[in-house]
């Protein structure tokens, strides 16, 4: 099937969604998520985040559809038509969702553990909104203890029901879930049940703001004065493949590593998580991949490097001579 | 090339009998010292005369507290990565149930450190604080004697509740108008990708 995302034709196949396939063009294209997460079943749907345009339904009936539609939700026909970056309607009504998502949001930046990868502070800043207009009172919750490890801020909740997928689809006994319905909807634990579960921890990686965060690396750091390094150990439980954050000699924190649509590669074990806290339980791989423009790659000056490999590449091309003179 | 008309060629010739004397001399270069008697003095005593100073002038840094004397800094790091010499640290801690008089939100800064042989007093913190905690005033930092006593820590930065620091000329509107105002970067981008909108 041949899909057309701003100006951009791609072959996928059948079944396929609008958003993943803007993702096969590219990140320039593909839609922001916040609900949506492909590796697990039946998200997306909720936030709204990801709303393009349709100017063409199909080749077969040419008419563009009345409204914005969900990508995530959307199935590809052949011959079908999407405007996503370059039409200045979805980028008003993305902004416009951005409110919505930020109306009940505390923006408790300077405090929040996930600052500095949330996605977002991303969003709302890549759409001029990262201040809100709204003036009424928040919902704001009594704090619930779930357990040693996740601390959970219903206030910073936008309600993507990924965690939720994640205690449905990864770990067998399910203790926690959505309360209540529409604006009174709360992310809940079965009577103040706490999360026991071997890969619960995954909650922390899925949640897109900081509603569930570690509490282990709970202001310990910001995260841009740590250094993320891929790691491997042998795990029986799983891949034993994670990103540990690092601030000198220490591991304060242990992540499953994310790819470039922050959605993690795989999964990981709560042992792996929460208990493997020294740099000898690991070993090490190397420097994880950060990208450049992100804040995590702040004042480490790789880019110093980089530069350096670019002259020394011109140097070596030019035989040790004069750098300035352009070949 | 000639950078100035102030040149002299040297030469050897035998002094005369005047010149041999010297007292010539010497009553000339008396003269031109006691001319300098009457004439006003370009230095001043330092410690009781001070020179005016610029109303934006950037001395020692004070951590504010708010008007119930809690502590305004979070320990939210904008000024530490903010800062180019790297003069900035801190950990940060949580706040316990009764502590609301002493830190504003549930964060605070445990330890907050300034070297300030680091700091090139550039007010970049200040302009990063979303918080409105650390401004740049007029005091100068103290001369020490070891190294370690320029590390200033809580102590030195935080004000004290009784002997308030009076920020209020940093704190022009036009300074808090600009933390505000919508033309930051990411704007621009979005009013761009707008402007590509509209062509196409």
């Amino acid at each position: 099937m041949k899909v057309t995302i701003d100006g951009i034709t791609i072959d996928v196949p059948k079944g396929t969604t609008i958003l993943e396939a803007a993702r096969m063009i590219g990140p320039e294209v593909a839609p922001p998520t916040m609900c949506y997460y492909s590796k697990l079943k039946t998200s997306g749907g909720y936030c709204r985040t990801c709303i393009v345009k349709v100017t063409q339904g199909s080749a077969a009936n040419p008419t563009p559809m009345p409204k914005p539609v969900a990508s995530c939700r959307t199935e590809v026909m052949d011959g079908m038509v999407v405007e996503n970056t370059i039409n200045n309607d979805v980028l008003e009504a993305r902004k416009g969702v951005v409110e919505f998502l930020l109306i009940n949001h505390p923006l408790d930046c300077p405090v929040c553990d996930q600052a500095g990868e949330c996605s977002l502070q991303d969003l709302s800043y890549e759409h001029g909104a990262a201040k809100t207009r709204y003036e009424f009172p928040r919902r704001e919750f009594e704090r619930i203890d779930i357990g040693k490890y996740v601390q959970l801020h219903m206030n910073r909740c936008i309600m993507c029901f990924r965690c939720v997928k994640v205690a449905e689809q990864l770990t067998d006994n399910r203790v926690h879930g959505v309360m209540h319905r529409g604006d009174a909807a709360e992310i809940s634990t079965y009577i103040e049940n706490v999360i026991e579960n071997e890969f619960s921890g995954n909650v922390i990686d899925v949640c897109p703001v900081g509603a569930l965060t570690d509490k282990t690396f709970r202001f310990k750091s910001r995260v841009w004065f740590t250094k993320p390094v891929d790691a491997s150990c042998d795990c029986k439980k799983c891949s034993g493949k994670v990103r540990l954050w690092m601030k000198g000699p220490d591991v304060l924190r242990v992540t499953a590593r994310k790819n470039m649509w922050a959605e993690v590669e795989e999964f990981i074990c709560n042992t792996c998580r929460f208990d493997r806290k020294s740099v000898s339980d690991w070993k090490i791989e190397g420097p994880s991949p950060i990208h450049r423009g992100s804040v995590i790659s702040q004042n480490h000056y790789n880019h110093l490097n980089e530069l350096k490999v670019q002259v020394m590449k011109q140097q070596k091309a030019l035989g040790f001579m004069d750098i300035n003179k352009r070949p | 090339m000639q950078l100035t008309n102030r040149k002299v060629v040297v030469s050897k010739k035998e002094q005369s009998f005047a010149e041999k004397l010297y007292l010539p001399a010497i009553a000339k270069g008396m003269m031109i010292t006691a001319s300098h008697l009457f004439k006003k003095s370009p230095t001043i005593n330092y410690p009781e005369q001070k020179r005016p100073i610029a109303p934006v002038f950037r001395g020692q840094h004070v951590l504010k507290r708010d008007e119930n004397g809690a502590e305004r800094c979070t320990s939210c790091g904008m000024c530490a990565v903010a800062c180019p010499a790297e003069a900035i640290t801190m950990t940060s801690g949580e706040r316990k149930k009764g502590e609301e008089h002493l830190y504003r939100e549930e964060k605070y800064a445990a330890t907050y450190e300034i070297d300030m042989l680091r700091c090139i007093f550039c007010g970049l913190c200040e302009e990063a604080c979303p918080k409105e905690a650390i401004f740049l005033t007029d005091r100068l930092v103290d001369t020490e004697f070891e190294r370690r006593d320029f590390i200033y820590g809580k102590d030195k930065l935080v004000e004290k509740i009784d002997q308030r620091i009076d920020v209020t000329k940093r704190q022009t509107p036009e300074v808090l108008a600009f933390k505000k105002i919508p033309g930051l970067k990411h704007n621009e981008l979005f009013d761009k990708k707008l402007d590509k909108g509209n062509k196409h």
